[in-house]
């Protein structure tokens, strides 16, 4: 039996990929740091443990609508690191905060007029005067909210991306996008606004958001439609006219009634370079050159085999679940995940690609994981699975790739994979 | 010396049969799909992707009737995890009116993710 606020709901690495920070539908965040490498044990990557834990956001009441607004942690985005201290923000449905962890190793002691447990000392009995020491203590990980990003959107925020400027970063919710300041809480420029004047004309929302890696006027946003619009900042201060957009034609004879629902994008990336950019839709990944809006010039299959089940997936709602993607610091593989806990790599150097099962069952530890394969149609070779045993409800929407090395971070309902290949 | 070509007749059924291959592997399943979910929904819309499922997403959490059904939701909650809240503030109902301050407050979250484990 999970309990639900133990559902992961986001997995991020920090810029370096010694932290990686989680957060779940409780409105916790966990960070985990990779262990300094053992110079003994060349043989093997640093683990990593439990860093620091702490409650980002508490669920709320939006008195006006009496709905709730749940603390479930949307996404999460690390800021580079500028000194000792570590930032992130956080995003729930409608709050953004900013936190930053911070670690303390030394106190002062051998204070006058206080005990060591805090306890003032009567002043009376004070005879001599002595200078306070700072002496060392076990490392302790605090975790403070530094700026508070409320009240902007009213819709649901499905996407959080820092600049390339490291001062500025959007926001986006199902209508509308927002740029901060990440100095200023009580101030915000909309900058997309595809809210209808009259709502019965609504005939699509905004999925996902990003900038740009390297230009800090450049963002793209994706659509429940399959399109990617990007925008160009020093166009216009309202980029509701898109610069670019992306959008695959499709041929009308093959539409049916999920065609809409299985175009709808969610998730989109830059790669590393910036040179492309991937989105994920319900059954394929799809990486698109920035200098090409007709068409993606890469596709990959996630499960196709689910074409045949749309009415089922439909009827349980998994065909409207949003699955994220990664790609590794080369931008040479990228990642998604699927269903019975399995997830898909594709290398788009060699053409390959490979399905891997997070499960505590069928892997042992330090064990080379086995590729999995799923039977379509026909005679099921042995250890095969077929599509009618896959269980939905075990999805992986969430994966992350360390931004150097080849460590993946893969988010099962309330489980948690640290996946590394083998280093000889 | 060229091989014969084929009959007008054999390319005909070549393509034909081509075309039947193409319907059952890329285009059928959907709409198969599509027929089934018909079959079982007979009302439903034909806009698909239009305003009504649209809104519905727009609109997603869940609604109360009123912050007081909300807090009292919540308490039900949190009652069943921690069954050492205050034993008094439970009692407050049906007795006398109850004040705000009755009302159990949401207490932030003593569990913590069993990731920090």
């Amino acid at each position: 039996e999970i309990d639900w606020s133990d559902i992961i709901s986001t997995v991020e690495f920090n810029h370096s990929g010694e932290l990686l920070a989680t957060g779940d539908k409780g409105g916790r965040v966990v960070i985990f740091q990779q262990e300094q490498e053992n110079k003994i044990q060349s043989h093997s990557r640093g683990e990593y443990n439990v860093y620091s834990t702490f409650q980002s956001h508490e669920p709320e009441f939006d008195y006006l609508k009496s709905l709730e607004i749940e603390e479930k942690i949307n996404k999460i985005r690390w800021l580079p690191q500028k000194n000792a201290a570590q930032f992130l923000l956080s995003t729930n449905d409608k709050t953004i905060k900013l936190w930053k962890i911070s670690e303390r190793d030394k106190r002062p002691e051998g204070y006058n007029l206080k005990e060591e447990d805090g306890r003032y000392r009567d002043p009376t009995t004070v005879t001599t005067l002595r200078v306070p020491v700072f002496r060392p203590m076990d490392l302790m990980v605090e975790a403070s909210p530094r700026r508070i990003f409320a009240n902007a959107h009213t819709y649901h925020i499905n996407s959080i991306s820092i600049n390339s400027d490291y001062e500025t970063y959007l926001s986006a919710d199902d209508l509308r996008i927002n740029l901060w300041h990440l100095e200023i809480t009580d101030r915000s420029f909309n900058i997309v606004d595809i809210k209808p004047a009259n709502m019965e004309e609504l005939t699509e929302v905004i999925t996902a958001a990003e900038f740009h890696p390297n230009s800090c006027n450049t963002f793209v946003y994706s659509s429940s439609k399959g399109t990617i619009r990007l925008c160009d900042m020093r166009a216009s201060a309202l980029c509701d006219r898109h610069s670019k957009l992306f959008e695959e034609p499709e041929d009308p004879s093959n539409r049916s009634f999920f065609s809409e629902i299985i175009s709808s994008i969610s998730d989109v990336k830059f790669s590393h370079s910036g040179r492309y950019m991937m989105t994920r839709d319900y059954l394929s990944v799809k990486i698109w050159d920035l200098n090409m809006e007709n068409r993606p010039v890469e596709t990959y299959q996630v499960h196709e085999y689910l074409r045949s089940k749309l009415c089922s997936l439909y009827e349980n709602d998994c065909i409207f679940d949003k699955f994220e993607c990664c790609w590794n610091g080369s931008d040479s593989v990228v990642m998604t995940g699927s269903y019975n806990n399995f997830f898909r790599m594709f290398d788009r150097n060699t053409k390959r690609d490979i399905t891997l099962e997070a499960s505590r069952e069928n892997n042992k530890p330090r064990t080379v994981l086995k590729p999995r394969k799923v039977c379509a149609s026909g005679k099921r070779k042995k250890d095969e699975i077929s599509v009618d045993s896959l269980d939905f409800n075990k999805k992986i929407l969430h994966t992350a790739w360390h931004p150097k090395e080849n460590i993946i971070a893969v988010a099962t309902t309330n489980n948690l994979y640290i996946f590394q290949d083998k280093v000889n | 010396m060229f091989p014969k070509p084929p009959s007008l007749g054999k390319v005909l059924i070549f393509w034909q049969s081509w075309w039947d291959t193409q319907e059952k592997e890329g285009i059928l399943p959907e709409r198969a799909e599509e027929a089934k979910l018909k079959a079982k929904y007979p009302s439903l819309g034909q806009k698909p992707g239009g305003s009504d499922f649209l809104m519905k997403r727009l609109q997603k959490g869940q609604k109360y009737f009123d912050s007081g059904d909300y807090n009292m939701a919540k308490a039900k909650m949190k009652n069943k995890q921690l069954p050492s809240a205050g034993p008094d503030k439970n009692l407050v109902t049906g007795d006398h009116i109850p004040t705000p301050q009755d009302l159990p407050q949401r207490k932030s979250s003593l569990v913590t993710s069993k990731l920090a484990g």
